[in-house]
């Protein structure tokens, strides 16, 4: 019996990159199909940065400061300030995991939990210093100063009571620290990061089955943190991030203003510097990887070095978007780790476009503000006469149908449009939609199968 | 011994020769039925029990409780309600007939004392042990079991022997040494009874046991000739701090202010800026609090400060140790060897319990991750929405519930009908998205997930977010005790003996049918196949639709168990994949091993840290990762080109 | 060893034109895979000098790209060594990429080239060059490069076309580019698994000078079904059989083997 399973599963014929089955996206056959006459190498993905997405970022930047609370006009309220501050630090995710999907080929369901991480790891300095300006505070008042471990008590008891305990655990070490509390932005994710990646692409897991792996990953991570005596508040998180230390008498307009220009240029280097790394050799070797993993390898490419090496990168960008947006949230808990939010980012880049850095930005921007339009009741009911459609109750069926079919009909997302626009449509080729080969590429997959016969 | 006189009437009076009412008994010991002492009153309980009338029973209560009353003008017995007014509603105790507006003057209430009432209660008890009704005996014997006392040991062990049920008789004997050992006359009555009981599992014998094993802290500085149950060394089973404390509570040494006490004390003693000196200012300092406070206490306005050595040498001229409440050695000796092998065998029936708990858990795990078994792992298509299904079919379950109110029935129907529905889904999630995306399985995967979100969302809108329940029948209510630490309920049986079911019809399916056959060869060479003329459209529609019918047949058994929610599906899909992950894709087996370990692993890991469930999801997740390390194709791995036929 | 490896006089003495291989390059020795308990390869033994071409034959299902794999990292037999250089490097304690460094290059028998990239992209990434990531990602080329992709691209003959999609080209132009990527890199050993299928007789004869030319300064490694083709490569000879050589020799001397006809030639 075990030595008869019915394990079909691995084997298509030809392999997933030239045995694809005909569906509605899928109008070329890969090798055979003609060149288009007149067609030009320059493809959507060879990343040479596109300087106009800066420069309408820019003078998008220009135009909320000068329409804010805090330039006096207040035509856009501070808390909107906040949403498109909070936007641009999703899209500088979207981008970074645009990179390490659309580019380099790894699905991973695990960069929101790195996004959060990073959130986490500045939400500790925020909550900690905040907190010790309370405490000192209200020990002013007390007869006899206190000592330093009155102080650390009364902290520990301030921030843990929710959890029912008063002492500060010691990965709360470094919380007094600014500096060492964003180096832990830094580190915290890309050391998880490193190591689970080097776990993962050591044992050469690929396709889906490492999209399962960074899942359970994430799955582990906020359950962890769901404990109370995860030592951050449990599912209680980290709250009142908005209110900067040492910054009590600004206004939120002009907090607000400050942190949308910091995730601004946040983006912007973010985009220069994957766009430097998407194009030129780098570009090429992932994009390599991406499409015929092993054959990048005979080329004498350390493949796993460069698996880690976006992984990584990509990992820290996002912890450091996270150290942005959450202070903007103004609360983090663990619900923001859980493996549907790292689903939402594949979620967005896909409706954006994989493969080309402003689609991704585009999708996180456009589905996230659009996804608070209609779950924040700004979208008008609409009346079928036997039923009166909520938004906010029928916004999620939305999105998932208009997902499947941006996947069936619209595989480039609405980066594709762009095509249009500057461009005749290209023809699709092979490589277009990113990784399809089968999930155990590593062993037994379309291209060991293409290389030998 | 009056009671055991009142047992042997009691047992001797042959039950149909006299018939007599409770009142008439009543007025032949009038006198002593007015105001009843401890000492006497045993002959008029001994004949009320022989009397034989029905209401003897609730009499002896009602008389326990201080609702007899006199009425003086004739010196009849009756019970009395107030109904204000100061006058009485008073019951004819036979026959329950009420004689109303009797006023206040002409009633005397009869108020046994404490000694009386347990007189009382012991006729009560003896009275019932041997009440011809079997429940009303058991009952009996439950009431002693929960609240034991010394009066309920005689009536008791009387009783047994005229007990007719076997199983009854066996539990009166046990409860008879339960109290024996702890009531028992003489020591050697005691230790028999201790003895008795080895071997028995019961919480309430462990209880007991531990009841005579009751300890208490104590301290002296020689060891008392006492029943020592251990000696604590400071350092090592208690910290100094604490034995100092044990010192202060028992008065053998001076309390060292504590850091609150010194607070308070220096904020008392605030002398224009400075305390006894110090600046206030420096106050944040520790060690100038301590010295201010020290100023304070040679002042003499505060006590002082203890010296650490102090401390230790208070403590080191002490013993402390633990003594048993019990005096009598022999008898905590045998208490403690008797415990000591009970809960060897407690701790092995944990272990079976554990493991039948474990063997639950995997079969859930294995049915909710049997149907992605088919789709994932022979198909190769990852389907994100499977919890879905899952959900889909206990919400099946749950409106066929609310059409057919009969429990068994409705399960019987909803059983088939969950399936036929998530077939249905799922043939139609094939058709319309999946078939498009064959052999692209991240975009299935995304594709998938956005129907999974839809279907979440469309539950909730339609069910609400609140948890509906799948209310299962009687027959399913209970639990199989083994005994009393080995249980398991009826619906993890179920749920178990469902597993196997699939488990058996899935191979049976796969391996043993032209359909088995087709499926293989479909999803290892389409092409061929359709040239041998089988049809790759409908065999893979069909596949998908069996495995997501299974997921739906999953969803009605987890919902018995757990609670009917949207969100239900998404608790089960990461453990579904990494099961089917783990256990080595395309193979019910593997599934099966996949299940068996994660299921396994996630109680294996509770047993250490039974608290904290998430805990132990969050080390099994861990594991997986790691395991999958080094056995990237799960347990049972299929090699190389030629698997699969 | 079962196979009669070497019962005529070496082909040299023979008056061909065959060089005599320098030092030893790389030692197969005793290999065998299984393969589900199907016998790919049993126990084979091949040497190949520097410089020195050889040409493998054999018929369908011989082990001859298995024998490439296994040089090459992607399978690991069950027994067996396969040593490489000066310093008797064991090749399978090192990965696929560790060996492709060490010098050994490949052209796989189906064209694999990156198809969703330019020619140039795809002669680049190949082209000999640290290879680490952080080398790679401060990789800037200086005029020399663009200067060798060109006479590269002139070799192979696709030097109107190295701005264009490298799916987009015919499966003979495929087949080039694949091998001009095997000397971009610039190995010390070059397995050709079947660089002539699907050239027409011009390129064939191309194919050869390229490959003859290679095999100046380095250890080349041809399989091939086409008997024109071997012969034009004027090469030692060895034919493989079951997963174990069953001729060596020029290939003359093979072809004269009675178990060659018999399993490979046919009458
Ligand atoms: N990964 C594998 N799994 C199972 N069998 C394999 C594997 N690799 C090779 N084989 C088997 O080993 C044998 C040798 O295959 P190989 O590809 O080396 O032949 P070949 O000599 O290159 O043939 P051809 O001339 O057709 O290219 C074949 O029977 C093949 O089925
Ligand atoms: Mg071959």
């Amino acid at each position: 019996m075990t030595d008869t399973p019915h394990s079909l599963g691995r084997k298509y014929p030809g392999g997933g990159r030239h045995g694809r089955a005909i569906g509605p996206s899928d109008n070329g056959d890969g090798e055979a199909a003609p060149p288009p006459a007149g067609r030009r190498a320059d493809h959507g993905e060879t990343g040479k940065p596109k300087y106009w997405v800066l420069g309408l970022l820019f003078l998008f930047c220009f135009a909320v400061t000068i329409m804010s609370e805090a330039a006096g006009t207040g035509t856009i309220s501070t808390s909107f300030v906040k949403t498109l501050g909070k936007t641009l630090c999703l899209c500088l995710a979207a981008i970074a995991m645009d990179v390490v999907w659309g580019y380099t080929g790894i699905l991973s369901l695990g960069h929101m939990a790195f996004f959060g991480l990073g959130g986490y790891m500045i939400g500790q300095w925020l909550m900690y210093a905040r907190t010790e300006a309370i405490v000192l505070e209200n020990l002013a008042s007390q007869p006899i100063p206190a000592t330093p471990q009155e102080i650390q008590n009364a902290i520990g008891s301030q921030i843990f009571g929710v959890v029912g305990s008063s002492d500060l655990p010691p990965i709360w070490g470094f919380a007094h620290s600014l500096t060492l509390q964003l180096a832990l932005v830094v580190l915290v994710p890309g050391l998880l990061a490193l190591v689970f990646g080097w776990l993962a692409f050591r044992s050469r897991v690929t396709g889906v089955y490492l999209s399962i792996l960074t899942q359970a990953m994430t799955l582990a991570l906020s359950l962890y943190l769901f404990q109370n005596d995860s030592g951050l508040r449990g599912n209680n998180g980290l709250s009142g991030l908005q209110n900067i230390p040492g910054h009590e008498q600004t206004s939120q307009a002009v907090i607000s203003l400050a942190f949308f220009w910091a995730s601004a240029l946040a983006f912007a280097a973010g985009y220069l510097l994957f766009s430097w790394i998407v194009s030129g050799k780098m570009g090429s070797v992932i994009r390599g990887i991406r499409d015929n993993e092993s054959r990048v390898r005979f080329l004498g490419y350390p493949v796993e070095g460069f698996k880690l090496f976006v992984f990584t990168l990509t990992a820290v960008v996002c912890g450091l978007a996270g150290a942005l947006y959450y202070p903007q949230a103004g609360i983090i808990n663990p619900a923001e780790i859980a493996p549907i939010a790292s689903i939402y980012l594949a979620v967005w880049v896909a409706i954006g476009g994989r493969g080309r850095l402003y689609g991704a930005a585009i999708g996180a921007a456009f589905v996230s503000l659009l996804s608070s339009w209609f779950t924040g009741g700004g979208a008008p009911p609409l009346d079928l006469g036997f039923y009166r459609i909520l938004w906010t109750d029928w916004w999620l069926v939305l999105l998932g149908l208009s997902f499947v079919l941006v996947t069936l009909f619209a595989p480039k997302g609405i980066g594709g449009l762009f095509d249009f626009l500057v461009r005749k449509p290209e023809a699709d080729r092979e490589g277009d939609y990113g990784p399809d080969a089968g999930s155990r590429r590593a062993e037994e997959g379309p291209e060991d199968e293409e290389a030998r016969t | 011994m009056r009671l055991l006189k009142i047992l042997a009437a009691l047992l001797l009076l042959p039950a149909a020769v006299l018939a007599q009412d409770v009142q008439s008994v009543l007025q032949t010991h009038a006198e002593e039925a007015a105001s009843p002492s401890r000492r006497s009153v045993g002959v008029l309980l001994a004949d009320i029990s022989a009397s034989g009338a029905p209401e003897t029973a609730t009499f002896l209560e009602r008389y326990r409780d201080r609702e007899v009353w006199q009425r003086l003008s004739d010196g009849r017995f009756y019970y009395a309600e107030d109904t204000g007014d100061r006058t009485y509603t008073l019951i004819d105790i036979d026959t329950g007939a009420a004689t109303e507006g009797v006023s206040a003057d002409d009633l005397e209430q009869i108020r046994p004392n404490g000694g009386v009432q347990r007189e009382i209660a012991g006729a009560l008890v003896a009275f019932q042990l041997s009440d011809p009704d079997i429940s009303r005996r058991r009952t009996a014997v439950e009431a002693i079991a929960r609240s034991p006392s010394e009066d309920h040991l005689a009536p008791l062990r009387a009783s047994v022997d005229t007990e007719p049920d076997p199983a009854l008789k066996a539990r009166k004997e046990q409860l008879a040494d339960l109290l024996a050992a702890t009531y028992g006359d003489t020591p050697e009555e005691r230790i028999a009874a201790i003895e008795d009981l080895t071997g028995s599992l019961s919480v309430e014998v462990r209880a007991a046991l531990n009841r005579i094993l009751a300890t208490e802290a104590g301290v002296a500085t020689d060891l008392p000739e006492a029943n020592i149950a251990r000696v604590l060394e400071p350092g090592r089973d208690l910290t100094e701090a604490a034995a100092y404390g044990i010192l202060v509570s028992e008065g053998l040494a001076q309390a060292n202010p504590t850091d609150a006490e010194i607070y308070t004390a220096l904020t008392q003693n605030i002398d224009g800026g400075t305390v006894a000196g110090v600046p206030v200012a420096l106050l944040g300092d520790p060690a100038e609090r301590l010295r201010a406070y020290d100023a304070l206490a040679e002042a003499g306005a505060v006590p002082r400060r203890i010296p650490p050595e102090a401390i230790a040498g208070a403590v080191t001229s002490h013993v402390f140790f633990e003594s048993y409440l019990e005096p009598d050695e022999a008898i905590t000796d045998a208490a403690r060897r008797v415990l000591s092998g009970i809960q060897t065998r407690v701790g092995l029936g944990q272990v079976a319990d554990r493991t039948l708990d474990g063997l639950s858990l995997m079969s859930i795990y294995f049915l909710a991750a049997i149907g992605l078994a088919i789709t994932f792992g022979v198909m190769g298509v990852i389907n994100m929405a499977h919890g879905e299904f899952i959900m889909m079919g206990a919400y099946t379950g749950y409106v066929v519930q609310l059409f057919v109110p009969d429990y068994t029935l409705s399960l019987a129907i909803a059983l088939p009908l969950a399936f036929v529905v998530t077939f249905g889904a799922g043939v139609a999630l094939e058709r319309s998205v999946i078939r498009f995306l064959y052999h692209r399985p991240l975009e299935t995967l995304l594709a998938t997930f956005g129907i999974s979100i839809a279907l979440q969302q469309l539950a909730k809108n339609i069910f609400g977010t609140q948890a509906r329940p799948l209310t299962s029948p009687d027959w399913l209510a209970g639990a199989w005790a083994v005994n009393d630490v080995i249980q398991i309920s009826y619906i993890r049986i179920a749920i178990f003996v469902l597993a196997l079911i699939f488990l058996a019809l899935l191979l049976f399916l796969l391996n043993r049918t032209r359909l088995g056959l087709e499926v293989r060869a479909v999803t290892q060479n389409p092409g061929m196949a359709a040239s041998m003329g089988i049809d790759p459209d409908r065999i893979n529609m069909l596949t998908f639709g069996l495995g997501s019918g299974i997921a739906g047949i999953a969803g009605v058994a987890i919902g018995l168990y757990a609670q009917v929610t949207s969100e239900m599906g998404s608790s089960y899909i990461v453990q579904s994949f990494m099961t089917v992950v783990v256990g080595g894709v395309g193979n019910v087996w593997g599934t099966l091993a996949g299940a068996s370990l994660i299921g396994g692993l996630q109680k294996g890991i509770e047993w250490f840290n039974p608290s904290n469930t998430l805990a132990a999801q969050t080390y099994m997740v861990i594991f997986i990762i790691l395991f999958i390390q080094f056995r990237p194709k799960g347990i049972v791995a299929l090699k190389g080109r030629a698997a699969g036929d | 060893m079962t196979a009669l490896t070497e019962s005529e006089p070496r082909s040299h003495e023979r008056g061909e034109r065959a060089r005599r291989p320098g030092a030893t390059l790389l030692e197969v020795s005793g290999v065998s895979v299984t393969f589900d308990g199907f016998r790919a390869i049993n126990n084979l033994s091949i040497s190949i000098g520097e410089p020195e071409l050889r040409a493998i034959i054999g018929p369908n299902g011989a082990g001859k790209t298995t024998f490439m794999d296994i040089v090459t990292g992607k399978t690991r037999p069950d027994e067996g060594r396969v040593l490489w250089g000066e310093k008797s490097l064991n090749l399978l304690k090192m990965s696929e990429s560790e060996i492709a460094r060490a010098g050994i290059g490949r052209k796989f028998q189906k064209p694999t080239v990156f198809e969703a990239q330019t020619v140039r992209a795809n002669l680049a990434m190949a082209l000999k060059a640290p290879r680490s990531p952080f080398d790679v990602l401060f990789f800037r080329p200086g005029p020399d490069v663009a200067a060798r992709i060109s006479e590269l691209a002139a070799e192979i003959g696709l030097a109107g076309e190295l701005d264009r999609l490298s799916g987009e080209l015919s499966h003979g132009q495929k087949q080039w580019l694949e091998i001009g990527m095997l000397l971009a890199q610039d190995p010390r050993l070059l397995l050709v698994d079947e660089p002539a299928a699907g050239m027409t007789p011009a390129e064939r004869e191309h194919t050869t000078d390229l490959l003859k030319r290679a095999a100046e300064k380095h250890a080349v490694v041809v399989v091939e079904h086409d008997m024109e083709f071997v012969r034009r490569l004027e090469c030692r000879v060895t034919v493989l059989h079951e997963g174990s050589v069953l001729a060596e020799g020029s290939l003359d001397h093979v072809t004269r083997d009675q178990r060659v006809i018999d399993v490979y030639l046919g009458r």
